[in-house]
């Protein structure tokens, strides 16, 4: 195939089982494009030889018979937040800049016992800290996208920059990403991929650097559902490693991917209709409900009243955990270590120097809202309002199969907008927020394109562990989508 | 027994809560797979997990809530079905994470009682506030290098048992009880080797003082790290005098943390960034509440040893002990178990004796523990059974017991190879007797003459020409007959 964005997970597993193509000639490819488009700066440690060998491996399984089943011999790009044995891991951090795990995360793991070809580690925001991924060390990602008749770059969203600009753009038929409050889902919709959070719990968090654990989700971003609900079979299980791990066997994902919606009850939130969003987000948003009622779904309003208060939430509780999480990075046993007259002051240069300025924003954040006389009306109100927002959930479920949002209030933008207002920056993730809050599967799948060009997602929210409703529901709205937009100017 | 510190204003009154640490006996660590053997060279007992690498995650150890559940049962207290472990957040180069992973708001243990023995025979109940479980944190080395600290991170994510009593203790003496007694509960318990000196068990001791009478508590101060009983009783003198004076001289007690010095004998304030942290506490969210079935515990419960007081009382009702006796025997668990081996079969006061007096006294002077007691459980019960069928007399039993202490041999060879078998034929001892009366004229005539305690006299030069072997019943009996008809 001449271009490498008309790739899936499922067409190459088809055609390297029919022989048509050899995974070292499919990975060989991949390289070249990467090495290519490295304005894209969407790799921040490429793999070219790890790649290869995995490459070489895997076409000799399958021609001595042993293929072990879809993911094998694919190559797939690695957010960097997953640790990976032998190959830098850097979180896009300064603080982990030279780190080198001696283990292998369970999620990269599974992947690679799959059979996958890892391309290299995916750039994305600091700890997996933003929506733009602006915030990396090894610098911003651009989208592959482009805004029609301007010449502007666009951020490809975040956290999970990286791997969308890769997969966007033809430098990975399927990568990983990590979601917390939607840093799958919104990089997805700005790149027009398919962007999967599973329930937590899901997906074993062990060996992947930790941001808010009890948000942390490991997910695919692909081109297709059927690719997402391949991938996450391969990622997700339970794992004694982790203690918030589901102690459940896993269904099969890919064969609930039929289109067949009569009778599914989708409901549209009144709440998540914003003053502020664009007009064709909102008319995206009614299509879809048109698309679903002409599937012969049935489609009513439902209510989540504590919506509003869920990203003041989202922004106690992440923060609070990340405080926690990252004062590990002290420049005592690995890692970057700046030196000190005392103990106390080589943590606050090696810290100083190996944070940037959201990440220590973030961890500032926390440290406060844990601390004496604020924890109550901080942290502990939080979670009441988690408690709440999940009550909400369950209460729509009672009506509703599925829940249909926009992924995010707006397409992507150009690098430089938000920049100086984390507020603002931080209500990209109002529509992904509540269902992280509640531990809930979302997944984003691309709906249209705005006036400019540019893709457009559609969020799906659907109960704890019906990943397979969520399937079926993502496969009939792509179906009815038909989202087929390429960016412009990638190869 | 009061103990109040008499001040130029007048009389004040010691309050003490205790806080012990114990080490619980596991063979990994709380929250990981690295073995917890003591003496391992610096950084050996360390997973991935201890060194807090990125994305490890900790796992609970089954076994950890096993005894702590084990402990608290032990101390007749609350198990709590559902507890949280939550994150202690402060800086330190020894605490890898950046915080300890302990219990805060909801421990796995509430309130229990511990019964202390005080030397004047009576016992009082000291309270239980709470069990937590927690992760010890690594050592700081300052000695290894002249610029540099080097970090051990072997008991880096150890299993701690952190035992908070309430502030009911009055007196030195019943802190030490106190401590004494927790230890051989945890002993008995299997929980904790209770080994003060390898750091197994320490205690911080909370302590405050106020004029009798007053109810009110005053502000507190927190010693920290006092690794012997002893220290304890000391360091519970030393700074509550000193909180006296402080009263006294217009002052006031201000609450922190202070270390006891045992060389210099006082206790002084720790630096203040060592414990002025705001921990900014918050339920761990890499772990999920610990919830125990019933069923778990009603199967810890039904395997629990004897403990000491239960063990104590049965001794005095069933064995007819003395209390005094009964509680230095329970004191020690594997002192009480050599002792009920030992009795078996046999007298048990006798066995007693033997063993408080005797072989105590031996252990003491060769500085052994009773577990390497050169003179075997069985062995001490049969030189008692030898007592109690006359096969020798208690003072031959003597010379047996220390050739035993010597050799470890049985006394019944030990009575063979030596002849020392008790002479309990009439007529031999009679020989005896008949020959000692014949050579003493002058002393028959004394006791004839009205001196009757001179026949001890007698007992004795007959015991001597038999060697000691001579039954002294027998010898008592005849002389008394042959001398005063």
């Amino acid at each position: 195939m001449s271009d490498l964005r008309d790739w899936t997970i499922a067409s190459a597993a088809d055609a390297l089982t029919k022989g048509e193509t050899s995974s070292v000639e499919l990975t060989d490819a991949f390289i070249e494009a990467i090495e290519a488009n490295r304005s894209l700066n969407a790799f921040i440690t490429e793999t070219p030889e790890l790649a290869r060998h995995r490459a070489a491996e895997s076409d000799a399984r399958r021609a001595s018979g042993d293929a072990k089943g879809p993911m094998d011999g694919v190559p797939i790009a690695m957010k960097d937040l997953f640790c990976t044995e032998g190959v830098r891991t850097t979180a896009a951090s300064h603080i982990l800049d030279n780190f080198v795990p001696t283990y292998e995360s369970t999620v990269s793991g599974k992947l690679r016992d799959a059979g996958a070809v890892m391309l290299g580690k995916t750039n994305l925001d600091e700890f997996a800290m933003g929506s733009a991924n602006i915030t990396s060390y090894f610098g911003s990602v651009k989208n592959p996208w482009t805004p029609e008749g301007a010449n502007a770059d666009l951020v490809p969203g975040g956290s999970s920059g990286g791997s969308v600009a890769a997969v966007a753009g033809g430098l990975a038929i399927a990568a990983t990403g990590t979601d917390t409050g939607g840093s799958i889902r919104q990089p997805a919709s700005f790149t027009g991929l398919v962007g999967m959070k599973p329930t937590y719990g899901r997906c074993s968090r062990w060996g992947t650097i930790a941001f808010a654990s009890s948000l942390d989700q490991a997910g695919p971003l692909t081109r297709t559902v059927e690719d997402a609900a391949i991938m996450l079979q391969a990622m997700a299980g339970h794992d004694p490693k982790d203690s918030t791990s589901l102690p459940i066997d896993l269904p099969d994902f890919r064969s609930a991917c039929t289109t067949d919606v009569k009778g599914l009850r989708v409901g549209i939130p009144d709440e998540y209709t914003l003053d502020s969003m664009p007009a064709e987000i909102q008319k995206l948003w009614d299509q879809g409900a048109q698309w679903f009622k002409g599937m012969g779904a049935e489609v009513k309003p439902v209510t989540l009243p504590h919506t509003k208060y869920a990203l003041p939430a989202y922004y106690i509780v992440a923060p609070a955990e990340a405080s926690s999480n990252l004062s590990r990075y002290d420049g005592v046993r690995y890692g970057l270590r700046v030196p000190g007259d005392s103990l106390d002051e080589m943590y606050e240069l090696t810290r100083g120097e190996g944070f940037g300025e959201e990440v220590q924003r973030r961890v500032l954040i926390g440290a406060y809202v844990l601390s004496a006389g604020y924890y109550d009306a901080y942290y502990v109100k939080a979670q009441k309002v988690r408690t709440l927002i999940a009550q909400d959930f369950k209460k729509a479920f009672a009506d509703v199969d599925v829940i249909l949002t926009p992924t995010a209030p707006s397409a992507a933008f150009a690098k430089g907008e938000k920049m100086d207002d984390p507020i603002a920056m931080y209500l990209n993730d109002v529509f992904t927020v509540p269902a992280s809050l509640a531990g809930l599967p979302a997944i984003s799948v691309p709906g249209g394109l705005d006036a400019n060009g540019l893709p457009l997602g559609l969020q799906l929210i659907t109960r704890v562990c019906q990943e397979e409703t969520l399937f079926r529901a993502a496969s009939a709205l792509e179906a009815a989508a038909n989202f087929t937009a390429r960016p412009g100017d990638a190869s | 027994m009061t103990y109040l510190i008499q001040g130029e204003t007048g009389d004040w009154e010691v309050v003490v809560g205790l806080e012990v640490h114990a080490q619980a006996i596991t063979n990994s660590k709380l929250f990981s797979g690295a073995p917890t053997t003591f003496g391992a060279e610096p950084n050996q007992n360390v997973a991935l997990v201890d060194a807090a690498m990125p994305g490890m995650l900790p796992v609970i150890n089954e076994i950890a809530i096993e005894q702590a559940v084990r402990t608290g049962l032990g101390l007749r207290a609350v198990i709590n079905r559902t507890s949280v472990f939550e994150r202690k957040n402060y800086f330190y180069a020894d605490l890898p994470q950046g915080y300890q992973i302990s219990q805060f708001l909801h421990p796995i243990v509430g309130e229990g009682t511990v019964t202390v023995d005080l030397a004047d025979g009576t016992s009082r109940d000291i309270g239980v506030e709470r069990l937590h479980l927690e992760q010890d944190a690594g050592k700081s080395m300052h000695d290894q290098d002249p610029t540099r600290t080097m970090i051990d991170l072997n008991r880096a994510g150890v299993v701690l048992m952190e035992i908070v009593s309430k502030p009911d203790i009055r007196t030195p003496e019943e802190a030490g009880a106190y401590v004494k007694k927790m230890r051989a509960i945890i002993r008995y318990l299997g929980t904790c080797d209770g080994n003060m000196e390898e750091g197994s068990m320490r205690a911080d001791v909370n302590v405050s003082v106020r004029p009798v009478g007053e109810t009110e508590l005053r502000t507190r101060v927190e010693v920290k790290n006092v690794n012997s009983v002893r220290f304890v009783m000391q360091a519970i003198e030393i700074e509550a005098a000193r909180q006296v004076d402080v009263w006294e001289e217009g002052g006031e007690v201000v609450q922190e943390t202070r270390l006891f010095d045992a060389h210099k004998g006082e206790t002084r304030p720790m630096r203040t960034k060592e414990f002025a942290h705001d921990y900014r506490y918050f339920p761990d969210p890499d772990l999920l509440p610990i919830r125990l079935e019933e069923d778990f515990i009603e199967k810890i419960r039904a395997s629990l040893p004897e403990l000491p007081d239960d063990k104590k009382a049965r001794f005095i009702s069933e064995l007819g002990l003395s209390a005094y006796d009964a509680g230095v025997l329970v004191a020690d668990r594997d002192t009480a178990a050599y002792f009920e081996e030992a009795a078996k079969g046999h007298d048990a006061k006798q066995v007693a004796n033997w063993l408080t007096t005797n072989l105590f006294g031996a252990l003491n002077k060769l500085d052994l523990e009773i577990g390497a007691s050169p003179i075997s459980a069985t062995h001490l019960g049969e030189l008692v059974g030898l007592i109690e069928d006359d096969t020798i007399s208690s003072r031959i039993a003597k010379d047996v017991f220390e050739e035993m202490l010597a050799t470890s041999k049985s006394p019944e060879a030990i009575v063979e190879d030596k002849g020392l078998k008790q002479i309990t034929d009439t007529r031999a001892i009679e020989a005896i007797v008949d020959q000692v009366i014949a050579d003493s004229p002058d002393q028959v005539a004394d006791v004839q003459g009205g001196n009757e305690k001179g026949i001890g006299w007698f007992v004795g030069q007959v015991m001597k020409a038999s060697q000691g072997k001579a039954n002294p019943g027998q010898v008592n009996g005849l002389l008394r007959k042959k001398l005063l008809g």
